[in-house]
């Protein structure tokens, strides 16, 4: 459907649609990690860990690099170009007020019910 | 990040180079997703979720064929951001299509909505069509612009990518 012939665009997009890996180029960002640091901070297995930085290292947004027996992480050579910035904000936006439409959906139907309960 | 997993996933994708296309699903009959899209007093309460961080501080919504709405942002009224347009359709529990004129003729998109019930539970699928390519690429670098500030995590991440 993505009809961007840039296929690093498509899945630089699937790999920022995720929160854990938003929140693993945060981390990153701020330094490198090992896959065990990142584990432990996302509170998750070493491999659902592993699986997401795959994700990330193909999208190149993530490089890892293996020292002895610890593979360290650090923040890859792709960069987010500005339409890929603006989708990813765009999506974060209808997300969350879809999420606050959730709520009031729940009060709505809340309310319905408690007056159908009076009528009967 | 529990409550993350449990909710209806929303997707983005572009359909073509001036077209977007939201969809998600909602565990509601139709006829209330429609009420919460048209009665300003609900509309109010999700379209300007608190992670956006900016203060409604009018909304007047006549949705009705041929009718208009405006929204203003901001708490200072002489530093107010406004959205406005017309109903170019509208119809009860079903569909919700209107314009944003707030850019100027030359790059007024339309945005559809449509509602489809299932079981119990209503598929939205959103559409903003913009008139050409470059009111696409504007808007986009608009509001971007416009929602700096709003989404720390994801501003993080790009100042992290920025930074190396």
């Amino acid at each position: 459907m993505v009809q961007y012939s840039d296929t690093r665009f498509a899945s630089s997009f699937a790999a920022l649609a995720d929160p854990t890996r938003r929140g693993v180029l945060d981390r990153l960002g701020r330094g490198d990690a090992s896959i065990t640091e990142l584990a432990d901070r996302f509170e998750m297995t070493l491999t659902g860990m592993k699986k997401h930085v795959g994700v990330l290292e193909q999208a190149g947004l993530v490089t890892t690099r293996k020292v002895g027996r610890v593979r360290t992480c650090a923040i890859g050579p792709s960069r987010l170009d500005e339409e890929l910035e603006w989708i990813v904000r765009y999506q974060q936006l209808w997300d969350a007020r879809f999420d606050a439409l959730d709520q009031v959906l729940e009060k709505l139907k809340a309310k319905e019910q408690s007056r159908e309960d009076r009528v009967e | 990040m529990k409550t993350e997993s449990s909710k209806n996933p929303t997707t983005v994708k572009m359909s073509s180079d001036r077209e977007v296309l939201v969809t998600r699903t909602f565990d509601s009959p139709a006829r209330l997703v429609f009420e919460a899209w048209s009665r300003p007093e609900l509309f109010r309460q999700w379209w300007v979720p608190r992670s956006l961080g900016a203060t409604l501080r009018s909304c007047e919504l006549d949705v009705r064929t041929g009718g208009t709405y405006r929204l203003e942002f901001g708490e200072d009224p002489a530093e107010t951001m406004a959205f406005f347009g017309r109903y170019l359709e509208v119809v009860p529990d079903s569909r919700i299509v209107w314009t944003n004129d707030e850019g100027g003729p030359e790059s007024a998109s339309v945005t559809t909505v449509t509602l489809e019930e299932q079981d119990g539970r209503t598929h939205l699928v959103l559409s903003e069509v913009y008139p050409s390519k470059e009111a696409f690429d504007a808007a986009g670098t608009g509001a971007q612009d416009a929602l700096s500030e709003t989404f720390e995590q994801l501003d993080e991440v790009l100042a992290g990518l920025a930074a190396a």
